[in-house]
Parts: structure tokens; sequence; C-alpha cells
């Protein structure tokens, strides 16, 4: 088992003939992910590399290919149209790469998801990967190994140092999952806290947030009441000044309640072992596990 | 983006909210002009994105049109919270019996608009909120249906016992909600939204932040940004694609992806350095970026050594060589420089960098203890 994306993944890649989603569906179709289907309105009846079949529309991927989730690379203009469009073509997992989409759009997007029982990943993350099995998105397949450590992370880069430490030192990921840097996104800490505790395949989680909001308060509410495996987490954002956005929409410190300090002593009073950087998070799991 | 009070006064005005007539004035000759066509007492209040105007001198009363201008001159230029004035509002002094507040911010835990309002406004509304919680009255408003009435009425009268008033509070929450989709406002407030002894509601002061993600299809609200109001290497890194915050420290930071970026600003002060600023160099990244990077980077006189840490997926590693050598083509680094370097065409920028004569490492801890003790050296 691994968390919400396996070997029966059939994905669905809106904007598969632009600069960023052709590049990345190569490096998917190279990881072994089944990509079933591109979306590029205008290049329908097309194949992409001459292998996968493009369509005008998400409805006629979706009933051509049976594709299951989708994954969005459309530019930022686009990118909430996209989302509507997969959650009316019946898909129940969208992961969003795209960057940028307005936080007034996302208070729409979202309950229009929620109605129809789709789940959204993102916007503005990297997606997900179960090591072997599929990869949606832009994780680099190179850096993940198999293993029992769930990952969870509101940031990309970030996400992939704490990543290549774990597989270099012999931990290899059920699955690794990026949340996304926007204030509203559509799927949370506490949602993928919840499946890896659920997984039989995931025997600890590392969770990294960042400055910003109380999502990682929250999460370590949920740690210590609801899960028995171990959780190591750390904050990005020690240095950052209050009342300056850093970077990603939801890394703004406005009250006390967004400082790393903070969010670092809920996470201690809830259990959690707390990396002061990255490279701890190789000894404090042993430590737990 | 911050909108000066002035702009935001005007977008509520055109989004039918009363607010009293006002203009802006860059002398004092012009404050008064002004202040004898409105005619009366007026306030003359300094144009800066800092809170505390008033506690600094930056808002005075004044009850001739000669001590506005007298007024003027010393609000213009003077700095507030390191911002110099260069604008001033005039408005007309306006008769106030009470003073609340009522705002719209976008709410992560309900993921929806937070309409917020509170009978003790004028005042800085955060000190209310951590003071007195129970002063401060909110609705998640379901975008689906915007502001419901009955929500905007029940809010109305949180404010104001007489109804009438209580009905002139709730048709402003409407058009303030209305306002920020039609903007694009990731906050937008109104404090104080003042009652006259003659029963009028109306909005004395506005604060407007635009969602940076909004501007790219709002020209006309791009349009009113304020260049002269932000430091110049912010607005350089801006035009560059780039994502900047200046600091206090040594070390200059050029990193893909805002949270490694700030994880790397940890670990400089982690290992007994001090960041110099945050630069995301972002995700498709192009050799151009990196040396416009390099350029902000530079020119700033306390940056000792700076550190490259990109760790490469959506970023590729020759796009970020190519720029740091072609950089280098371009205008003397006279610091030393440190690259961590790993992930997405690794082995192609390691030849670049190698045949440029640089050297890359490919552990972030050894890179920032390196580039720490380069610039405390």
């Amino acid at each position: 088992m691994s968390v919400f994306i396996d070997q029966h993944t059939r994905l669905l890649v809106q904007g598969i003939t632009g600069r960023d989603g052709s590049f990345h569906s190569r490096q998917m179709i190279g990881y072994g992910t089944k990509v079933v289907a591109g979306v590029t309105p205008g290049k329908g009846g097309q194949l992409f590399d001459g292998v996968v079949p493009v369509f005008d529309t998400v409805a006629d991927g979706v009933r051509e290919t049976q594709a299951n989730v989708a994954v969005i690379y459309v530019p930022a203009a686009v990118a909430a149209s996209a989302i509507y469009e997969a959650a009316d073509a019946g898909l129940g997992l969208i992961v969003c790469i795209t960057e940028g989409i307005p936080v007034l759009d996302m208070t729409r997007v979202l309950p229009f998801l929620h109605e129809r029982g789709a789940r959204l990943v993102g916007p503005n993350c990297p997606g997900l990967i179960s090591p072997t099995k599929s990869k949606v998105g832009i994780i680099p397949g190179n850096i993940c190994k198999p293993g029992r450590i769930g990952v969870v992370s509101r940031s990309g880069t970030l996400t992939y140092e704490i990543v290549h430490q774990l597989s270099t030192h012999g931990l290899g990921q059920s699955t690794c999952i990026g949340i996304g840097g926007d204030p509203l996104i559509g799927t949370s800490f506490i949602h993928c806290l919840s499946a890896f505790q659920a997984d039989a395949e995931t025997d600890a989680v590392v969770m990294i947030g960042e400055i910003g909001g109380t999502d990682e308060q929250q999460a370590a509410e949920f740690v210590a009441k609801g899960m028995t495996k171990p959780v190591v987490g750390f904050i990005a954002g020690q240095t950052a000044p209050p009342g300056r956005r850093m970077g990603h929409a939801g890394a703004i410190i406005s009250g006390s309640s967004g400082t790393a300090s903070e969010k670092m002593a809920a996470f201690a009073r809830a259990g959690i072992s707390v990396m002061k950087r990255p490279a701890d998070v190789v000894p404090l799991l042993k430590e737990r596990l | 983006m911050n909108l000066h009070e002035y702009q935001a006064r005007e977008l509520l005005r055109r989004h039918g909210i009363p607010v009293p007539a006002d203009a802006v004035a860059d002398t004092p000759d012009q404050v008064r002009a002004v202040a004898q066509r409105l005619g009366g007492k007026v306030v003359v209040k300094a144009q800066v994105h800092a809170g505390g105007r008033g506690k600094a001198g930056g808002v005075k009363l004044a009850n001739t049109p000669d001590e506005a201008a007298a007024h003027a001159s010393r609000i213009l230029g003077m700095q507030i919270k390191g911002l110099t004035v260069h604008k001033v509002l005039v408005a007309p002094a306006v008769e106030i019996a009470s003073e609340s507040y009522v705002g719209i911010v976008v709410d992560r835990g309900s993921q929806r608009p937070l309409l917020m309002v509170s009978a003790a406004g004028g005042v800085d509304i955060e000190e209310v909120a951590a003071a007195t919680p129970e002063q401060i009255h909110r609705v998640a408003v379901d975008p689906r249906y915007g502001l419901l009435p009955h929500q905007g009425l029940g809010l109305g009268l949180r404010l104001y016992r007489n109804v009438a008033q209580a009905r002139l509070a709730a048709e402003i929450m409407t058009k303030l909600y209305a306002a920020c989709y039609a903007v694009g406002a990731s906050l937008a407030e109104i404090n104080p939204l003042a009652t006259t002894p003659d029963g009028q509601v109306l909005a004395l002061d506005a604060k407007i932040v635009i969602d940076d993600n909004e501007l790219d299809r709002r020209p006309e609200i791009a349009a009113l940004r304020d260049a002269t109001a932000e430091a110049p290497s912010e607005v350089q890194a801006r035009e560059a694609g780039l994502t900047f915050v200046k600091l206090d420290g040594t070390v200059g930071c050029c990193v893909n992806g805002a949270g490694l970026a700030m994880a790397t600003m940890d670990l400089v002060k982690y290992y007994g350095g001090a960041p110099a600023n945050f630069l995301d160099i972002g995700g498709s990244s192009n050799p151009q970026k990196v040396v416009s990077a390099l350029r902000i980077i530079t020119a700033d006189p306390s940056v000792k050594a700076i550190l490259f840490n990109i760790f490469g997926g959506i970023t590729r590693g020759d796009d970020v060589a190519n720029g740091i050598v072609q950089a280098t083509q371009q205008f003397p680094i006279k610091v030393p420089l440190v690259i961590r370097l790993t992930g997405t065409n690794e082995a192609e920028a390691i030849a670049i960098l190698t045949k440029a004569g640089f050297s890359a490492l490919t552990d972030m801890d050894e890179a920032v203890k390196r580039a720490v003790a380069q610039a405390n050296a």
C-alpha cells in the first residue's frame, strides 16, 4: 500500500504539450507512471511523444482512457479553470503543480471540489511520489527510495533536501506528498497524517512545515490525539522577519501564532521530535524507530 | 501589494462606499490649495506603507489652509518606520460620534473570506483582538452565496443599536465584500467606520492589500503600485521575476524554492552567520534570472560571501551554472562564491562550472559552513 497514488494510478496530464508539462510528463513516464492521457485544448487527436493520446477536454480523456488522477501544469491564469474541469470530469484526485493562483479563486474552487467529493493536492506544490510505484508531479524520482517513511511537506525543494538525506541513509519512503505553499490548499497536513497513520506500509512520518498560519499547530494536536506512529518535524523560517512574505504566499508571520518558534513548541508539546536543521532528520528518526 | 490610503479610499468610493472627498498632494502649496477648496477644518495624513502614522506625527488637524500647509511641510519628507513620506492626503475633518472597525481577510482556517467587525474601532485592531477578543465579531462568508442580508445586518447590529445605522453598515459590508473580489484584495479594512452626530456612517480610513497573484489579470490595479515606497533592490528583483527580501546579515543567499531558501537562512544562523537576504530564483529557471540575482546580491555592500543552494527539480542545474558563468563575464564578483548544487542536470551543471574554474559542493551543511567561514573571515 501507499498513500493517495500507487501502481494502479492512471494519470491524465493537463497542459501536456506546454514547456513544463511536456518536460515533466517525460520524467513521469520515464519513472514508470502510467500516463494514459494528456489534455491541451485544440490539440485533441495528437499523440504526445508518439505514445500518449492528447484530448481537447478532460472529460474526453477520462472517457477514452479511464484516467483516475489528474495533474495540472497549465499557466496560473487558467489553472483554476483546469481544476474545475478535472473535478467536473469526475476525477477523485487532482494534483495542481501551478503556482500563482489568486487566493480568492481558491475560495470558490475548494467548495466546488468538496461538493463533488474530489481531493485536490496543492496548488503550488511539487506533487506526490510513491517510490517505484508512481510519481505525479515534479519530485525528482532519483532521490527517492522505496521504504516505510511517509513524508508530508509545505515546500518543494526543501522536501527534496530532506528526502535525499533519508534515501542516502537507507530510509526509504512509502509516499512523499508536497501539499503546497499557498494559504488555501486542498489537502492539509492532517489529511496526510491520517492517511499515513492508516497505511500499513508506513512506520513513521516526517512533517515539514514553515512560518505562517496555524496548520502545523492543528497538525500537532492531531498527532497528540490521533497518532501512534512516530513523527519527526521541521519548521523553515526561524530567521524570517515578521510581516514580510517569504516567497510562498502562505509564508508570512502575522501575529505570534505564525512564527517558527511557536510551531516548534507546538510540535514538542505533541511529542513530535523537532529537527533544528534538515540533517537532523535521520538521527531523530533512528531514535524513534 | 499594499495600496496607499488615498488609493484604497478611491477604490471604496468607486464601489459605492461613502468616503469623504479628499485629494492627494506632494507639496505644501498644493496642500494649501486643496484645503482652501475643501473649506473648514482639514486633516493632513502621511501616505506611507506603515501602521502607526498618527503616533509618529504623520497625521495632523488644521484649522486653516496655512496651518495645513505648515503641517504638510513637516510631514513631507518625514521618516515613518524607515519609509520616507512623499505624499499626503488632505480630507475634511469630520465630527465623529463613534468609531468602529470593519475588515475582510481571507481566512486559512475556514478557507473563506472572513468578515470581522468591532465597535472598538479607530485603534490597532490586533490589540483589541489580543486583549478583548469578545469585542470582535466574525462571519465566514460562503463565496457561493456572498454576504447574506441577515449576516450583514447581524454584524451591523453589533456595531450600532440604531437599526437605520446598522442597515447602512450592512450595506457598506456588502459593498466591501464585492470590492474585495472586484480588485483582488486579500485584505480590506475600514478603520474607523465612523458615525457623525447627524447619523451618517462614513469610511474615514481604508487599508487594502492586493494579492500579488491577481496583478497579471488586473493591469489597472497593478498600475497603482508605488515603486518609490519600496526598497530599490526589491523593485529590481520583482522586475527580474525573483522573490527577494533584504535582511541585515553578511551571507548573500541564492536558492531555488521558498522553503529551501528559508531553511538555508536558518542554517546560516545555525552555523554562526547571518543571512543578508531571502532570495528565491523560482521554479522554471533560466540563466538570466541567476545573472539578475547575482547583480542584486553583489550590489549590497554588507555581503561578504555568496552562497548558492540549488536542489534541482523543475529548476535545472545547467541553467543555474550557465547563469553564474554569464554573470562573471558581465560584472565583477568581488566576494567569495560558495556553490552547492545537486538534482536535475547536476552532472551538466558541474561540468559547466568546472570548465569556468568554479567548484561545486553537493552537501548543504558543508556549503553553509564554508560560506559562513568566508563571511566571518
